[in-house]
Parts: structure tokens; sequence; C-alpha cells
């Protein structure tokens, strides 16, 4: 049996009267990757911001190895150096150069020397095809390239876990391959993941789980291949429905 | 008739033609105005009833010559003070602005003393406050306390100063968007480091036009210090200008100022002119 890296249990969240979370379980064995679906404001970013700490519970436990990481006694610094998100925004420094950028949490919040650093930064950088970029500011590169920084940033802490905030949305169309791309080599690669994600195609062929979530709650969950081909749910089956005409 | 089409190349000498000829009226317009404006100026103080009078008072080159060692020996305490205070400013600016944006509770009585600093600094005349740190702190008569008066007017004016750049580095801590501090906290760094590596270096840069611009009134602004009795170029040229009954000393310490200013000024333009 492999371990569960990340799970989920009934968490809620509301923002003043707006109940963004409404109860949530989930649950993400090792090497294993969810997809979350599901329309704007579903509750798909809040998610993962809840389970990166970067937003407070009100109420169920996310656990991290077994650990309750929501528990307020938990140094919240500590979880979030075990964890890599990445925006849909990109979110680079703009002011730090490309290799700067990813070296920034490994230095300063990891304590690793600033040699070593380095070498891993242009090792990952080469890997994902932006070998030659470490001078270069986020700016000068094209949302592709910036993107992919962006995951060798999150990876250069050697997370336990990635969670990728609809990583290709604020991308031109020619460039979202190159980015999902780089998700599947990650996945091939046994990182264990949760992807909120709008490509239902790419969502197929990466994730293990496919979650459907629909007003704070999942919906309805399975295996990829079942959930778009045949959606038990009406509401998934709109969802769907309205994301194929779109094309 | 229609008119025949042009070869490519005449209707390119002919484009080019057109805009040296469009150039050179500007060029001569602007030339022509100018020399209207300024003559005419010029031609109203000159032909007004008093100017032969002002004239004597304020541009007279003898005056200008005796007095000027003394009001350049003044403006060095000027410079001086406005080095010391200006350096004084950044770093308490800074503080105080700090204080202001930290959300950490137990940081609250902190916070609660940065905004009564600005608003009380801001509030009051920077003269007034030169006035009461200068006469009033030494009428304490605590031991240990500088009675100087040099001291004194550059503490007021550092405090002074400081409530107005806390407020501009303010303006730059929430300039820098959200996303940035989320994305530094989830690289694992604590809120300290997303402020000292992230947030800061992005805001700091971000205000440089507008501190020189502070700079640039705080370097005239020194000048306050004059009424609490140092000698520097405004009071230097004021005993001058009341024992001798001319006024030519202000327009030496007015041209000083300038020497300091005006460069400051063009360094500002090019700083907000980049993007």
């Amino acid at each position: 049996m492999t371990d569960v890296v990340l799970e989920v249990r009934g968490v809620t969240k509301a923002y003043g009267a707006a109940e963004v979370l409404r109860g949530i379980d989930l649950r993400v064995p090792e090497h294993s990757a969810v997809a979350l679906i599901g329309a704007s404001g579903s509750g798909k970013s809040t998610l993962l911001r809840c389970v990166d700490l970067l937003e407070e519970i009100d109420d169920g436990d996310v656990l991290l190895d077994g650990e309750v990481i929501t528990d307020p006694a938990v140094d919240v610094n500590a979880v979030r150096r075990r964890l890599g998100l990445v925006f849909q925004a990109f979110n680079l420094f703009p002011h730090m150069t490309v290799l700067e950028n990813v070296v920034l949490g490994p230095v300063r919040a990891q304590g690793v020397a600033v040699g070593e650093a380095r070498e891993r930064g242009r090792e990952l950088l080469e890997r994902f095809g932006l070998g030659g970029r470490e001078d270069s500011r986020p700016d000068d590169l094209s949302g592709g390239q910036q993107q992919r920084v962006a995951i060798v940033r999150a990876l250069a802490t050697r997370p336990r876990a990635l969670l990728l905030d609809e990583v290709t949305s604020a991308l031109d169309p020619e460039l979202v391959g190159e980015v999902l791309a780089v998700v599947r080599d990650l996945k091939a690669d046994g990182m264990t993941m949760i992807i909120a994600t709008h490509e239902m195609a790419f969502a197929r062929d990466v994730a293990d789980e496919v979650c459907f979530l629909h007003e704070g709650r999942v919906l309805e969950r399975g295996p990829a291949a079942e959930m778009f081909s045949a959606p038990s749910r009406p509401e998934t089956q709109r969802f769907l429905r309205r994301l194929l005409e779109a094309r | 008739m229609p008119t025949p089409p042009l070869s490519s190349g005449s209707r390119q000498a002919v484009r080019a033609e057109a805009r040296r000829r469009r150039g050179r009226r500007g060029a001569a317009i602007s030339a022509l105005s100018t020399v209207v404006v300024i003559g005419g100026l010029v031609a109203l103080v000159v032909t007004s009833p008093g100017w032969d009078s002002v004239r004597q008072l304020f541009f007279s080159w003898e005056d200008f010559r005796t007095a000027f060692p003394d009001v350049l020996k003044g403006f060095w305490l000027d410079v001086k003070l406005f080095v010391i205070v200006e350096a004084v400013v950044l770093v308490l600016g800074l503080v105080v602005a700090l204080c202001r944006t930290s959300r950490t509770p137990a940081l609250f009585p902190l916070r609660l003393l940065a905004t009564l600093f600005t608003d009380l600094l801001r509030g009051v005349p920077t003269i007034l406050l030169v006035f009461m740190i200068g006469f009033g702190v030494p009428a304490l008569e605590l031991s240990g306390v500088p009675t100087d008066a040099v001291v004194l007017g550059a503490a007021a004016l550092a405090l002074s100063y400081s409530a107005y750049v806390a407020e501009v580095y303010r303006a730059g801590i929430r300039s820098v968007h959200p996303s940035q501090r989320a994305a530094a906290l989830a690289l694992g760094l604590t809120e300290a480091q997303a402020l000292r590596h992230v947030i800061l270096p992005q805001a700091v840069r971000r205000v440089v036009p507008p501190l020189l611009n502070d700079f640039v009134a705080l370097q005239k602004d020194v000048a306050l210090v004059s009424i609490l009795g140092p000698l520097e170029a405004f009071r230097q040229a004021q005993i001058y200008a009341s024992s001798n009954f001319n006024y030519t000393p202000l327009l030496a310490a007015a041209c000083l100022y300038l020497c300091v200013t005006v460069p400051l000024a063009r360094v500002v333009d090019r700083l907000q002119e980049r993007p």
C-alpha cells in the first residue's frame, strides 16, 4: 500500500458570508496526481492556498504525511518549506534574475549553501530548457518560460508535493504546451501533485483521479477516463459540455 | 486631372522635406515665443516705477562681492545639516513605515505610535517644530540632552521629514502586489524574510523619485534652523542685509541654494522618465 502524502478532511472556508469551501475531502497518495476541475469560483484556488497554509481554514484538517498541519501549534513556515505552490500568474520576483528567483527559497528558507543552491538551480533550469537564461530578468522571458521558471523555483526546495494552480490559464494558447510538457515530465518522475486546471485533455493524460468541484464541494470524483466519458452528475455534464462548446 | 503617382524614391524625399520644414517652423515658433514672453517679463520689471531702488537694493555687485564669502561659509553649514539630516530621515522614515505596515498583534503599540508620529509631525508646520524643539528642549534642563541649537534644529527637521518620508515608503510597500508576498511565503520564507528580500527591494525602487523630491524640499528647509541662531547661509545674508541696508546677500544665498536644488531636481526628472 502506498503512503498518502496529502489528505484533506472536511475542510471549510468562508470569506465573510461567502462560503467558498463547504467540506472538502481529498486523498493524494504518493506519486499520484489529483486534478481539480470546475468553474471559476468553485473553490479550486482557495483549496490549494489552504493546503499551503496561505489561508487559514475554518473547519476540518489538512494532513501532510499523516501530520495535521492545520493545527494552530504547527510552524507554518516549516510546512510551506515542504510543499511547492505554482501560481496562475507566475508571481516571479521581478527585481531578481531567474537564478536568484530559483535559489531564494533553498538559501533563505532552508539554509542551503549558496554555491550548492546555484549549482542545483542551474541543473534544474537546464533540465527544463531554460539553460542560458539564468541571468535574465523574468520580464524578458515569454509567459511560457516564466511559468517554467516558477515551476523550477518551486522544485528547487525539493517539495514533498507540488500544488499547481491553473498554471496555464494566463498563457497565450501556443505557450500552453511547453508548460504542460514540464508537468507531464514531473508526473513521469513520480512527483505527487494536486493540479487545478481547465485543460481537460491534459487532466485526462496526467491525473490518476479527477475531482469536479462545484460551489465548494467535490460533486464527483473518479479516474479521469470515466469522468470525462460518462460523468454521472448533471452539473458535471453541464460543465464539460460548456467547455467543449467553447472550443 | 489626377496627380500622377510618385515613385517610391521621390515619395520618401518629399516626405523628408516636409518633415524638415515642419521641424524648422516649430523651432522658429518656440524661439519667437520665448523671446516675446521673457522679453515682456523683463520689460515689465525694468520699466516698473520702483525698478531703480530695487536694483540698488537687490542687485548691487559691490555688496554681492563683500557678503559672498560669509554667505558661502554659512551655506557649508546648510550642506552639512542636509547630509546628516537626510541620512537620519532615510533610516527613521523606513523604521516608522515598517512599524505602520506591520501585521503582528504584538507590535500594535508600535503601530499606534508610528501612526501618531506621522499624523502629528506632518500636521505641524516645520518652522513651529523647529521653534518648539529648539527652545523647548533646553528649557527642560535635562542632563545629557544636547542644548546645541544646530543639533536641536537638525533633530526637529529629521523628525518632520521622517514623517513625510515614512508615508512615501509606506505607499511603496503597499504598491507591491500581495501575490509577491504569497509567492515568498510559499517558498517557506518567514514574513520578515519576505519583507526583506521580496517586498522592500521592490518598494524602495519604486519610491526613489518621490524620495528625491523630498530631498529637494529638505535641502532648502534646512534654512529654518536659522531661527534658532546658527549662522547658516540665509542667516548670514540677513545679518549683512540688516546692517548694510542692502538685500543683495539674500540673492547670493538664493543662488547657492539653487546650485544644489536645481541639479537635484534634474536627477529626479531623469529618474521619473525611466519606466
